[in-house]
């Protein structure tokens, strides 16, 4: 008679690694791939090349009417040792953000912890617990870093609508676009949250009771068509963030001239 | 006919992988071909299946490494003389060759509180809006295959966390009672307490299997812990609350 419990030996014998014969490992392999990209060019771009004077920054990260996402809202204090970048008062929002955000822990547990690698595939670790304790549990934070996100969101609307306005002339620019765009895809990102779908009607178990409730009912509904693509505006928003940056950086050090309606610029 | 190249669990622990050819005709799903060897080769296969049609959640198994319904996996999907490896749920204890011990799942459907309804209305109805109880439908298409069970990291690679974890078909279940639109005490406690919710990190294998394409992880595990997280971790509700004691 089998007992109620696994025989943890013999599941070795039965099942190995895995059976799988499909290319399960590609997508940890390039989603992992893409997010160390992504940190190895942010890192470098916004902590590295950041630091410098407000003057006489290592690499310029602002042009005319553009700034870097990165450094978005400018705070640089007189103090600011000159080995610092004024991004660090910035990134930790969409750092935290990000890397507490239920989809990214997705990603990176498979790819990077190995836990599980794909689905069906054994583990390596040899104990687990989850999110249930420190360190992990800390990813709780996520409600933190949403409230925060609803702050950063519409900073990052007014350096979009600051993009075109040159010395009080208003002017549209390839930058002044990608900035917008920039805006634009982190909202989708945003609104695409489950801490944030939540936060507006998750928690009601009867939609229908009022009509305050039925408004929070329809931005559920709303937001569930950003929730169910919440991958895709993830990865949109990455990508175009750093092309952002990259984009303000080129123009600002002279590597490419932005095509735009100002005249002296 | 064209013939199949099936290699399958037989007997329990001590068991051993074996090679059939099976003659099969076109529009047969695994589980017939598995009748087939059943009635030429191997009388004594153990396998379970019920309804043929998707709807039992019976006849799981590991098929190619993927856990699937024998009777919705279809010959077409493999290439002609492809070995196709059938093998019983990893995450239960084997009783013989396809056949394993789910109790765990009973047991753990024990522990999962009833909606306690609210009284009906004077002509004996409880109402519903439609709006209200969407939500919860999704859950009841479930049938009970317990791949997700199966598939889930947290018990496959860990059976030692099974006395904390109740699975992903019963956080299922628990949001269908937590989220009802009739319960008289919304179920706060069924979100934090013993169910082992927090072991979940929500890496969707659980969702990738379902065959009634439930999204666990997306509408029932993540709003689960988000209620959690209105409980213990959003610091404005904390704030709120601290205000409403003072007022008290
Ligand atoms: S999402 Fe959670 S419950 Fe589902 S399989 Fe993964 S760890 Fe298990
Ligand atoms: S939730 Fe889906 S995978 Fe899990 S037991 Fe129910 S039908 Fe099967
Ligand atoms: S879940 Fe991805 S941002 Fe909140
Ligand atoms: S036999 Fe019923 S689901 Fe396969």
């Amino acid at each position: 008679m089998a007992s109620n419990t696994v025989n943890t030996d013999a599941l070795e014998a039965r099942y190995g690694l895995t059976h799988r014969k499909d290319r399960w490992w590609a997508e940890p392999l390039i989603t992992g791939s893409g997010l160390f990209l992504f940190v190895i060019y942010s890192t470098i771009s916004a902590m590295l090349l950041g630091g410098g004077s407000a003057e006489a920054p290592i690499l310029a990260y602002e042009s005319g009417p553009y700034l870097s996402p990165f450094f978005e809202p400018l705070i640089h204090p007189g103090w600011l040792p000159i080995w610092l970048s004024p991004a660090l008062f910035i990134l930790w929002a969409p750092l935290g953000f990000r890397t507490t955000c239920y989809y990214y822990r997705k990603t990176y547990y498979r790819s990077y912890f190995l836990s599980p690698p794909g689905c069906a595939i054994r583990e390596p670790a040899s104990s687990y617990s989850g999110e249930s304790t420190f360190p992990l549990i800390i990813q709780n934070l996520h409600r933190w870093f949403m409230y925060v996100a609803l702050i950063f969101v519409p900073i990052l609307f007014y350096g979009a609508i600051r993009s075109f306005w040159l010395d009080g002339e208003f002017g549209i620019g390839i930058g002044s676009i990608i900035l917008t765009l920039n805006a634009g895809f982190l909202t989708m990102y945003l609104v695409g949250c489950h801490s944030l779908r939540h936060w507006v009607a998750g928690g009601l178990n009867q939609f229908s009771k009022s009509r305050y409730r039925r408004i929070r009912y329809w931005l559920w509904e709303l937001f569930t068509i950003a929730n169910e693509k919440h991958r895709r505006w993830a990865w949109i928003s990455l990508i175009w963030v750093g092309l952002s940056d990259l984009y303000v950086r080129l123009v600002a050090n002279g590597a490419i001239t932005d095509f735009n309606t100002w005249p002296n610029f | 006919m064209p013939s199949a190249n099936i290699t399958i669990w037989r007997g329990d622990d001590d068991g051993q992988y074996e090679k059939y050819e099976v003659e099969y005709q076109d529009g047969m799903v695994v589980l017939d071909v598995i009748h087939q060897l059943q009635a030429t080769q191997a009388g004594d296969l153990a396998v379970r299946w019920n309804c043929k049609a998707g709807k039992c959640g019976s006849c799981s198994a590991e098929i190619n490494g993927q856990p699937k319904l024998q009777c919705m996996t279809r010959m077409t999907e493999f290439e002609e003389g492809e070995e196709i490896k059938v093998a019983p749920l990893k995450a239960f204890p084997l009783i013989k060759d396809l056949v394993t011990d789910v109790t765990y799942n009973y047991d753990k459907a024990k522990t999962i509180p009833f909606v306690d309804l609210v009284q009906p209305e004077e002509n004996d109805v409880r109402r519903m809006a439609q709006i209200d109880i969407e939500r919860v439908q999704e859950f009841h298409k479930c049938i009970e295959c317990y791949m997700c069970q199966d598939v889930c990291h947290v018990i496959r690679d860990h059976p030692e966390n099974q006395d904390n974890f109740a699975g992903p078909r019963f956080f299922v279940q628990l949001a269908s009672v937590a989220m009802h639109p009739l319960d008289q005490n919304a179920k706060a406690d069924t979100v934090s307490h013993g169910f082992g919710l927090e072991y979940c990190n929500i890496t969707k294998c659980c969702t990738e299997v379902c065959p009634e394409g439930i999204k666990i992880t997306d509408n029932a595990i993540i709003p689960m812990k988000e209620r959690r997280a209105d409980e213990l971790y959003d610091p404005l509700r904390a704030l709120g609350r601290f205000i409403n004691n003072l007022k008290k």
